[in-house]
């Protein structure tokens, strides 16, 4: 054989050899390999609002109460409970055989210990510590919650979705809720394997053997945890590109939260699936800044609702129509059980000589309106732009400050004046049935001083939302909900700058994906 | 010779030194919070004040530093603001993936570079060295990440024979710790061995024009001998000082390489690190990395004494 041939000989061996490799790595197994959203980092739910260390909450933790899908609580690991005529004394029976990771058994002592480290942090577990009067564990498998005064968000609050009360060994939820809880002991359907935790790059679940799931089926995040794998691998890839070209090879069979812009690729891909299981979808935040005039006049707010094209905003963040809702007027989202468009007219059609009008007599005279633009959230850059052109075409003078998300987060909650570093606007997003709520949804919270950034204040706007709190009629809950809708236009907290969805991409021989709102893990089987 | 070493090793003391306090106040000084991050987009004014005060961000400037120095100097770290892990042991599970990318490019690298750089100087003016000059343009014009995703889209997702992510430790198997190196290694090394080849050319070609060289050709030597033996030999210095210098370019590449072929290694723990603004982990791994800059350093200095007789320290 000559020589060049012999060397074309020995490189097609080696590639050979290789495709051999590759292909054993890639076949078919019980173990499922996801790439979420962002790196598992923090360990505590209660410790941040971070959308990953919550999914890894849902897979090592249990809750008491968890939503169906029409957002109703069900119980989850509570067997029965009953609450008295007075309305002041809730009890709750857990059901029986539930154990620990580590094979303790689940107690009514562990969830009093957990709500209790709970109510520290979540805002709508913070209004219940308001109205609790205390907790008494009755046995090992019961326990009180007594009340100073009804309160009709009681178990909504122990089966809200996001940062929820996950029921932890009494050992660890005692610590003080200035520690940071570290251990990964859950009763959970999944164990997490700590000494396969990579921070940066993987953190591998495997199935807990002695989980009892509940006997009825999965209903959004509710009924029967039944876990089908026995090994979930997620794994952290930053370049978007990178995993999309390893789910088209089937490196990996889950893509949790692909760019909008690749959507239609992957549809078109016969191997692979798109589903989108959150039909709350994602709201736009506009944020102003009520410390910074004009923005201290709620003239000069309403103003910015004249402004608004939300179809424009979703075409240059989102692209694809399907995937967003032309025009959502409603504070709590629209599809939500609290939907309604009251008081949301002046974002119908853009008017900017109003907007100009209103503008001028909040004060505004011809200064720059300072718009913090995120670098590396091309969603939320899209977005500003979309307001800085709109705004520009009031007439309005724009100055668009460029930074990576991690400088505006910090800047966005100093009160500085402009002159020192203040700003007028930022963009946001939220999602999932909290924002559905009035109580959790927590841009629009208007408590002033302790409010979120932009500090928005309405002393008429808390009153009816504590109402809505404490109401327990359905017809008469939703009332209070358009009064708080048409109060939030007067005084906008935010504007809802547009609503959109962001689905999921799988291979196509992964089944039993539930439409649960945020990604889970249990019912999903690979064949 | 070992006095050389010793001096040397001590003068990176107060070059550490340096390097710590410009990362602490580069870093504290300029704008972000992990504090805001770690509350995540919902977190409270409130939320990001406890975390703050919890990872003692709220303490003055100066007494965070000397905490820091004081830690430092007992071999500590500090650990992650966010998953509470060391900083040692971050660094050290990042680092197989990010030392076997390096070694397996610089392999790659000069292994293919020093031939290709010494065959167009041989052949100079010829289309041999036009075609390896020309190539060498190409390859150091073309950045990082564009080769990689041309190498994924060609060797991973169209002919299926190369994986397209990830890293594999060599302890589960050589085959698949080599077959998920090739594409990076070949990304990363492109551009490493352009610069190469174009070194090599050119000091073997000065090389190649001295009297010595004529005169080994005069007295019968047959051409290999010439070129590796004599010449080579005398080219090496400025060759192994690129060699030295390319770290620099390596690591500057690994970032990209390891973001693109999703490799757990330094170059990602960086980035992360640093948008995350996770302080005690970007002063460890910048600290570890002008360490291992100084100490590349040092070994090129030690070379030289090997490759030419006239320098000794």
């Amino acid at each position: 054989m000559k020589p060049a041939k012999t060397w074309l000989a020995r490189i097609a061996g080696v590639l050979l050899a290789f495709a051999a490799l590759n292909g054993a790595q890639a076949a078919s197994d019980k173990t499922l390999r996801a790439v979420v959203h962002a790196d598992l980092k923090i360990l505590d739910p209660t410790w941040t609002t971070t959308y990953i260390t919550n999914r890894y909450g849902y897979l090592v933790y249990d809750t008491l109460f968890a939503l169906n899908s029409k957002f109703e609580p069900r119980p989850q690991m509570v067997d029965t409970y009953s609450v008295s005529d007075d309305k002041l004394t809730y009890s709750f029976t857990l059901r029986k055989g539930m154990t620990f990771h580590d094979g303790q058994p689940v107690r009514a002592a562990d969830c009093v210990a957990s709500l209790k480290h709970w109510v520290v942090r979540d805002m709508m577990g913070q209004m219940l510590a308001k109205v609790t009067a205390d907790y008494e564990v009755v046995d090992d498998l019961t326990f009180r919650l007594k009340l100073k005064e009804p309160y009709g968000l009681v178990i909504d609050t122990l089966g809200k979705p996001a940062t929820p009360a996950f029921i932890m060994p009494e050992r660890i939820a005692s610590k003080p809720a200035t520690e940071q809880i570290t251990e990964s002991i859950g009763s959970g359907p999944f164990m997490m394997k700590r000494d396969e935790w990579r921070p940066g790059n993987k953190a591998v679940f495997v199935k807990f053997a002695n989980y009892i799931p509940r006997s009825e089926p999965p209903d959004y995040m509710s009924g029967g945890k039944i876990v089908k794998l026995d090994r979930v691998e997620w794994l952290y890839i930053p370049d978007n590109n990178t995993t999309l070209s390893a789910l088209m090879a089937g490196e990996i069979d889950y893509f949790e939260a692909p760019p909008l812009d690749f959507i239609k690729l992957l549809q078109e891909n016969s191997d692979i699936k798109v589903l989108n299981i959150d039909k709350l979808g994602v709201q736009f935040v506009l944020r102003p800044n009520f410390l910074a005039p004009p923005f201290d006049n709620f003239k000069g707010r309403q103003a910015l609702l004249y402004l608004v094209n939300q179809e424009e905003v979703m075409q240059a963040a989102v692209g694809n129509p399907d995937l967003y809702l032309k025009f959502c007027g409603a504070y709590f989202l629209c599809n939500s059980a609290n939907e309604t468009q009251i008081g949301s007219e002046p974002m119908r059609k853009p008017d900017y000589a109003k907007a100009k009008q209103l503008l001028t007599e909040a004060g505004y005279k011809g200064e720059k309106i300072v718009l913090l633009l995120p670098t590396d959230r091309p969603q939320y850059a899209a977005a500003v732009t979309v307001l800085g052109a709109a705004l520009r075409k009031a007439g309005i003078a724009v100055d668009m400050q460029s930074a990576d998300w991690s400088t505006i987060s910090v800047r966005r909650a100093r009160k500085d004046p402009i002159d020192k570093g203040g700003y007028h606007i930022f963009i946001t997003t939220q999602g999932g049935p909290d924002t559905a709520s009035p109580v959790a949804n927590t841009w629009f919270g208007s408590g002033c001083d302790k409010a979120n950034p932009g500090w928005p204040c309405d002393p008429e706007l808390e009153p009816l939302v504590t109402a809505w709190t404490r109401e327990t009629d359905a017809a008469k809950k939703h009332e209070l909900v358009e009064k708080i809708q048409a109060r939030g236009y007067v005084s906008v907290p935010y504007i809802p700058y547009g609503q959109f969805f962001q689905p999921i991409a799988f291979r196509s021989n992964i089944k039993g994906v539930l439409e649960s709102g945020q990604p889970v893990y249990w019912n999903i089987e690979k064949q | 010779m070992l006095g050389f070493i010793i001096r040397r090793v001590l003068a990176t003391i107060p070059v550490m030194l340096v390097v710590a306090l410009v990362v602490f106040l580069l870093l504290h000084l300029s704008p972000g919070d992990p504090a805001a991050i770690i509350a995540g987009d919902n977190g409270t004014q409130e939320d990001i004040e406890r975390i703050r005060a919890t990872l003692g961000l709220d303490r003055p400037l100066v007494l965070q530093f000397f905490t820091w120095i004081f830690d430092l100097l007992q071999g500590d770290l500090g650990v992650s603001v966010y998953n509470k892990v060391k900083v040692t042991t971050l660094i050290a599970q990042r680092m197989q993936p990010t030392l076997s990318l390096a070694v397996f490019t610089m392999v790659f690298a000069v292994s293919l570079a020093v031939p290709i750089g010494i065959l167009a100087a041989w052949k100079v003016g010829t289309w041999v060295d036009h075609a390896i000059m020309g190539f060498a343009v190409i390859a150091f014009s073309c950045p990082v990440f564009l080769i990689g995703y041309g190498l994924v889209f060609e060797f991973a997702r169209k002919w299926k024979i190369l994986p397209v992510q990830g890293f594999t430790p060599i302890e589960q198997g050589i085959g698949p710790f080599l077959s998920h190196l090739v594409l990076p290694a070949l990304a990363l090394g492109l551009v490493y061995m352009a610069l190469l080849s174009r070194m090599t050319r050119s000091t073997m070609r000065e090389v190649l024009g001295e009297d010595y060289i004529r005169t080994a050709r005069a007295k019968g030597l047959d051409e290999r001998a010439v070129l590796l033996r004599h010449a080579l030999r005398n080219a090496s210095v400025p060759i192994v000082t690129t060699i030295g210098l390319g770290i620099a370019l390596l690591i500057g590449g690994v970032v990209v390489t390891e973001s693109v072929f999703a490799i757990p290694g330094i170059g990602r723990l960086t980035i992360e690190a640093v948008t995350q603004r996770d302080y005690p982990v970007i002063q460890g791994v910048i600290l570890v990395a002008s360490m291992v800059y100084v100490l590349v350093n040092l070994a090129i200095d030690l070379a030289y004494g090997l490759l030419d007789p006239r320098i000794r320290y």
